[in-house]
């Protein structure tokens, strides 16, 4: 394992604050542009960056999140010029942990070993992959463990008693919790159920634990620092992106500033949290 | 359920859930738990004789079945060669095979104590066919249902909503089939205590292709009573078209430890192979992940899913069912093609010939008839599965002849 991942959710243990977490989606909306942002994140106070793999049809994301795969796919993103941004984000940057998310035949269509060998070479740290469940750990999760790469699972509301145990076998790195029965940029979480629920994992698993989906606002992000070791915001910046762009689909000037901007008031909230 | 023999090709799929490298479980953490209650659902229903009972009967008195085989006289004398019968899956209630599924499907939903059923449609056969088990047994009915189809098959969609379904327009991707199922697995995904999805196809995570198959076996073991019935023999080719395969995969997969029983696999070849413009996955796909399962997938080298192309919108799906894959890697099923021209053509030549209009996914079938039929001599006989009825598609036929409805 690299052990980013595991020093940066220790330092953030021992300044006692959760992590902010940021979802952009590669080459959204175009690949420079992706990559200003990215290169930019943690100097606005992004923990850890999640960056979305362009997929076709990406079923359990909302509309906001769908769009921004849709204009990568439009501007040519494909899986290598993902991971080549990533490489040159990391020869500047070699603490922040990147993880990929998305879907997985993007990836089975690039060949499991060459890609996993790719995406260790430019430095990426971890995978969530939407539709991956433990019954499929044979075709992604465990040879990425042994190359040494993080499996990030995703757990919900619906991953009760039993579940619970077979979703955190070949778990690492840290674990998502999906807020909601849902797709991304939907509702807001209930903080009481999402509080239960945690507590319900952390008896389970050592592993830090990030909440994501149907978070947006500053306030919002503080309270889920509250109870969570990181907290996850996409469809809310993704749509920053989205309504930063001209007729054309061109970024206006300001959009940089915008992202920067939104991600400084998430930084500020949550780190407004300290916690025990 | 019958026994099977050793070796038999009608046993799979594994525990997994997979037929060969194909198959599988390929969905969100939030659906996981619901798919595996109901493959544990469906298990328990496919063990009840009392499940078998209520389905049969459903398929008897409300579906009309058994369906005939038709002996097609004048459409063997035109095309002079082998006798063809028709297997007339479109005179069940609903105008399609497509009955069959959801009649069983709604019997485990009720078991399994769901309130609200969710489809997918492309033609809308599937989603009138659902709408119908909905309003017979009192369940709320959302169909998603492709903006681009919604034109193409407005009689459905009007049809839908008589039953008291609600039709929700997709507008994402190309506005097809592909597009409707995404939006389903979405609604899915959030409404996942109370709602049950209703799959059309052979498609989807496991259990639903296995599932779907067993309650479109009705097609082929009917075939193959009233074959041996008229004919003292089992056929030598049976003839589907697939998109997602239910048709095909009914009719075929009772036959499937007849070796010399040649199955045939008709895809929508849309403008052509050679145009892209097509949805043909066997032919012209590859190995992919989509909807819940690997199999054939329309992609291009980036595994981004490609926009499929058919005049039939019930053909016009990227992917084909997983054990259709399987079967055609094992060299069990062949795989043929028409195009949007010769499905327009063939759909024209039935009207003329038999007095009977089928639907433009049928008219695929037909179509590979029309070339196959004359190679094979008098003594040959072929069954077409004519899997639905045309009156959904006259706009559409009447559009490509340039006549204004």
């Amino acid at each position: 394992m690299t052990g980013r991942i595991e020093r940066r959710f220790a330092a953030l243990r021992a300044e006692g604050r959760a992590g902010l977490i940021t979802f952009l989606v590669a080459g959204d909306p175009d690949m420079p542009t992706f990559e200003h942002l990215l290169a930019g994140l943690p100097a606005a106070g992004a923990d850890l960056v999640e960056v979305g793999m362009p997929f076709s049809d990406p079923m359990a994301d909302g509309p906001t999140i769908e769009e921004g795969y849709g204009r990568a796919l439009k501007a040519g993103t494909r899986l290598a010029d993902v991971l080549a941004a990533i490489a040159r984000f990391r020869a500047r940057d070699h603490a922040t942990p990147v993880v990929l998310m998305g879907y997985y035949n993007p990836i089975y269509r690039y060949g499991v070993e060459r890609f996993l060998a790719d995406a260790l070479r430019a430095g990426v740290d971890g995978l969530i992959m939407v539709d991956l469940p433990p019954e499929e750990d044979r075709e992604l999760c465990l040879p990425a463990r042994k190359a040494g790469l993080h499996f990030i699972r995703l757990l919900t509301p619906t991953t009760r008693g039993p579940r619970l145990e077979r979703v955190l076998e070949h778990a690492s790195g840290f674990l998502y919790y999906v807020s909601i029965t849902g797709i991304t940029g939907s509702r807001a979480p209930d903080l009481a159920e999402v509080e239960a629920a945690l507590a319900e994992i952390r008896r389970h698993t050592a592993l830090p634990l990030a909440v994501g989906f149907g978070i947006r606002a500053p306030a919002q992000a503080a309270a889920v620092a509250r109870i969570a070791d990181g907290v996850v915001v996409g469809s809310a910046l993704v749509r920053t992106v989205a309504e930063h762009l001209d007729g054309a689909g061109r970024p206006r000037a300001g959009l940089d500033e915008a992202i920067f901007r939104q991600v400084r008031a998430l930084a500020g909230a949550i780190r407004g949290v300290t916690r025990e | 359920m019958s026994a099977h023999r050793p070796n038999s090709l009608r046993t799979g799929p594994d525990e997994s859930g997979h037929f060969g490298i194909y198959g599988g479980r390929f969905v969100a953490e939030t659906l996981m738990p619901l798919v595996l209650e109901l493959e544990r659902a469906w298990r328990e229903a496919k063990a009840d004789p009392a499940f078998w009972a209520e389905y049969r009967a459903l398929l008897a008195d409300y579906a009309g079945r058994p369906s005939p085989l038709y002996r097609a006289e004048r459409l063997t004398a035109e095309l002079g060669g082998a006798r063809i019968y028709l297997k007339r899956e479109e005179l069940n209630h609903t105008g399609s095979h497509k009955i069959n599924n959801c009649l069983g499907q709604i019997l485990l939903a009720r078991r399994m104590g769901k309130r609200r059923i969710i489809a997918e449609t492309g033609a809308g056969q599937h989603g009138v066919a659902t709408a119908t088990v909905a309003a017979r047994f009192g369940l709320a009915c959302t169909i998603y249902m492709g903006e681009r189809d919604m034109e193409r098959q407005q009689p459905n969609v009007f049809r839908m909503r008589l039953l008291g379904a609600e039709v929700r327009p997709v507008r994402s991707g190309s506005r097809t089939l592909k597009d409707a199922m995404n939006e389903a697995l979405r609604d899915w995904v959030t409404n996942v205590r109370d709602t049950f999805y209703l799959i059309g196809s052979v498609a989807g995570p496991h259990p639903y292709p296995a599932m779907v198959r067993d309650l479109q076996c009705v097609i082929g073991e009917e075939t193959r009573e009233q074959i041996l019935a008229a004919e003292g023999r089992l056929p030598d080719v049976l003839v589907a078209c697939v998109g997602g395969g239910s048709n095909a995969m009914g009719l075929f997969h009772p036959f499937l430890d007849d070796r010399e029983v040649r199955l045939v696999a008709v895809e929508a070849a849309g403008e052509g192979l050679e145009t892209g413009r097509h949805a043909a996955a066997l032919t012209g796909g590859s190995p992919g992940v989509l909807h819940g399962s690997r199999s054939y997938l329309l992609q291009d080298e980036d595994g981004q899913v490609l926009e499929p192309h058919s005049i039939s919108a019930g053909l016009d799906y990227p992917g084909i069912g997983p054990e259709h894959a399987w079967l055609r890697d094992m060299g069990r099923i062949e795989v043929a093609t028409a195009t949007d021209r010769e499905a327009l053509a063939a759909f024209a030549l039935l009207g003329r010939t038999e007095g009977i209009l089928p639907a433009l996914e049928s008219a695929h079938a037909l179509a590979h008839v029309v070339e196959l039929a004359p190679r094979l001599g008098p003594e040959a006989l072929i069954v077409v599965n004519l899997s639905g009825r045309g009156d959904k598609d006259i706009y559409t036929v009447a559009r490509a002849m340039g006549v204004e409805l």
